[in-house]
């Protein structure tokens, strides 16, 4: 099985994971486009679920040989159990920025109108520690770990996707005014980095004027950076604005890996397996990669069939207005595939 | 009229820091409104800030004194003096009387015009731990720890307020705000605290939704929220966002309960660019006394009020500069008071 999923001259293999809630009903969607349009991608497919800690054997392994994966998102429990699975496999692959697509995809109508955002999210470290303790009874301690090290690598990442995308604007989204020394030091280096990219204007905010502004002027940001945390809530606005988490793509970049998948991560148990669920993310997100693995007319090919349907606007998901079923909405973009 | 019968005997007394700024103005302008509305309250006024009280204290031994009394206070805006060694005012009003629960009512101006209408919530913040303790420190060079302290006590009384609250306001919904996938054990222990709390309203209905699923929903559907309750700096983002909702800061009230006091207060800053031009919107303010006036237990002086400074609003007859008008305050508080009924 392994031999035959590995590269042959023109096509690439991927590692599927479909994950949980509603991860396998949206990459199905994008197996099943993938197939009608005979894109010359191979998955290798991995069930791993954020039931289990950890993942199963070999699935980290198909992740670092073939660099690139198709994700859905992984469950995490809340208050006890294990930690996050999701976390632990970002920890492992060193997929240390996240990047969060808020692009207005026309068809779609929002009360904000066109807006295209990006969120660039630490993924490694923040709040997201893991580290905590009760000190005695009825008192928590939650440990947040800034690193100079993370904070300029991501920082940089920022600078250097606004440089290729052509961008204008980074702006560090903070709270240093109370978490003076960790949010001090994340701000610290952005400062730093900025220096180094005279073109691309800098700025700061903070994480709650943040929120105020994108909610009733959004259009004064372009490329965001921030620690995890703010990440996560900063994106969850933004896709909010443009029209929920069905259609914001996100990609999770490591130092040799890039992890294609919806910006938002969330599972949908409200509508798992009623074929509800808005595939457009993830078919948004798949379009990056196969841009990624340079295959350009294979994504544009996807693409246009994909924004020609939301443009047309009669086959759309609940979730954007419309009242078709996943199944419908996958049908009628792959009739558009030329 | 049937309230003239109250006897001077009867006022309470409130005490009231106008403060810097726009805060003078402003509070000149509650003050008014409260007195053509016949409100039964008296006001005992303290100026705070640095260049207000001998000795260099922000504020004065009998201004304290006078909300021990009072239990009860309206402040204006303060300018924190910035890296001089000085502890924000509100700091030291929150530690000094408790204050432990903000409160942020969130409600659609009707006639001022967002991208949403019909918002009607209410955030309750936990007022003094959380990611606000101030324990930090650098472990190694470059690495930097910094301390999420949750406590039960914290927990359990911030949750109990907004169940009290939300019965006392006929609301039906508290929604519990935290990320206790990622914070297991500090975010389970304000969870837990709330759900042992909702056992005890069971005609309240009561949800858990992350921060992050929060946010995302009250930018596509605020209307669905009611009250939500939360750990400190989740309360700071989600109070501000929902504010950037209804039209800014310039319109939302907030209160500061405490287990010694409560103190209500504009949300907005002191507004140096346009401090003692008679352009500063006092809504905000009046709001905040509104709601200082339904915790005394006024509701008749709360809606009175209120039903003006909305009229006002929607009419649009004189409206100040942050709202697209050109009254000044005096002429919009005139608005105000003729609109009383
Ligand atoms: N691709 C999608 N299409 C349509 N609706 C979606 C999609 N993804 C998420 N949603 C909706 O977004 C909302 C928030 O997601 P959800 O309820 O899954 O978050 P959660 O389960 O509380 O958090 P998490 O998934 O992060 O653990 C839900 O109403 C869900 O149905
Ligand atoms: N009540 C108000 N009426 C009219 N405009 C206001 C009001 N409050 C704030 N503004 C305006 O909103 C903007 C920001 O106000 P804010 O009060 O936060 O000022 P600031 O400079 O941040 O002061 P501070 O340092 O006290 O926070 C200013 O342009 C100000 O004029
Ligand atoms: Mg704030
Ligand atoms: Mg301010």
């Amino acid at each position: 099985f392994r031999r035959a999923a590995s590269t042959t001259a023109n096509r690439k293999v991927v590692t599927l994971v479909p994950g949980d809630g509603v991860g396998p009903e949206i990459t199905g969607a994008v197996v099943d486009v993938f197939a009608a349009a005979n894109i010359p991608v191979d998955w290798d497919r991995q069930m791993i679920t954020g039931e289990a800690a950890t993942p199963p054997p070999g699935a980290l392994e198909s992740m670092q040989r073939t660099g690139v994966v198709l994700k859905g998102p992984l469950y995490t429990p809340v208050a006890d159990g294990h930690y996050s699975t999701a976390s632990t496999i970002r920890k492992q692959l060193d997929l240390y920025a996240d990047v969060i697509l808020a692009k207005s995809v026309p068809g779609i109508t929002t009360r904000h109108g066109d807006l295209d955002l990006v969120v660039v999210r630490e993924n490694m470290e923040g709040e997201y520690s893991g580290l905590e303790h009760e000190i005695v009874p009825g008192v928590v301690e939650s440990l947040k770990i800034i690193t100079r090290k993370q904070s300029e690598l991501i920082a940089k990442f920022a600078f250097d996707y606004a440089v290729n995308n052509d961008r204008r604007k980074v702006t560090a989204v903070h709270k240093a005014n109370i978490m003076k020394l960790a949010d001090g030091l994340f701000i610290e280096s952005c400062r730093k980095i900025a220096q180094n990219y005279p073109d691309i204007k800098y700025e700061e905010v903070i994480i709650d004027a943040c929120c105020m502004q994108l909610v009733s002027n959004p259009r004064k940001f372009d490329v965001m950076v921030m620690p995890n945390l703010y990440g996560t809530i900063v994106g969850n606005v933004a896709a909010g604005l443009i029209g929920g988490p069905g259609v914001v793509a996100g990609i999770n970049y490591g130092p040799k890996i890039a992890v294609f998948e919806q910006g938002v991560r969330h599972l949908a148990f409200d509508i798992v397996g009623k074929d509800l669920v808005n595939p457009t993310a993830t078919l948004l997100a798949s379009v990056k990669m196969l841009k990624h693995l340079q295959l350009e007319a294979d994504a544009e090919r996807i693409n246009n069939a994909l924004t020609s349907v939301i443009q047309e606007g009669k086959v759309l998901t609940r979730d954007v207005g419309g009242n078709a079923t996943t199944s419908e909405f996958v049908q009628a973009v792959i009739s558009r595939l030329k | 009229n049937a309230f003239s019968v109250l006897t001077t005997q009867q006022k309470q007394k409130v005490t009231l820091f106008p403060g810097d700024g726009i805060g003078p103005e402003i509070s000149e302008s509650v003050m008014k409104i409260h007195k053509a509305a016949e409100v039964p309250i008296e006001w005992e006024s303290f100026p705070v800030g640095t260049n207000a009280v001998a000795g260099g204290k922000l504020v004065s031994d009998e201004a304290i004194e006078s909300v021990k009394r009072n239990k009860i206070g309206l402040k204006g805006p303060l300018a924190t003096p910035i890296g001089k060694g000085h502890r924000s005012l509100n700091l030291t009003l929150r530690q000094l009387f408790n204050l432990y629960a903000n409160v942020r009512p969130v409600i659609t101006i009707p006639g001022y015009k967002t991208k949403y209408d019909k918002v009607n919530l209410v955030v309750v913040r936990e007022n003094t731990e959380g990611e606000y303790s101030g324990l930090e420190h650098e472990v190694i060079p470059g690495v930097v720890e910094s301390l999420k302290l949750i406590t039960r006590d914290a927990s359990m009384r911030v949750a109990e307020f907004a169940f009290t609250h939300a019965k006392l306001n006929r609301r039906r919904k508290v929604t519990a705000v935290h990320k206790a996938t990622v914070m297991k054990k500090s975010d389970g222990l304000f969870l837990q605290c709330c759900r042992e709390v909702s056992a005890r309203f069971p005609n309240i209905t009561y949800n858990e939704m992350f921060i992050d699923v929060a946010c995302l929903q009250l930018t596509q559907q605020p209307e669905a929220f009611d009250v939500l309750v939360m750990p400190n700096l989740y309360g700071d983002i989600i109070s501000d966002l929902c504010a950037g909702l209804i039209g800014g800061l310039g319109l939302t009230p907030s209160g500061n309960i405490g287990k010694d006091a409560a103190i209500f207060e504009a949300v907005h800053g002191t507004a140096p660019d346009i401090a003692g031009q008679n352009k500063a919107n006092p809504t905000a303010l009046l709001l905040s006394s509104v709601m200082m006036l339904r915790h005394m237990q006024m509701p008749f002086y709360a809606d009175r009020i209120e039903r003006a400074v909305m009229t006002s609003i929607a009419e649009g007859k004189a409206l100040t500069g942050d709202l697209g008008g050109r009254a000044s305050t005096a002429e919009y508080t005139e608005e105000v008071i003729k609109n009383l009924k």
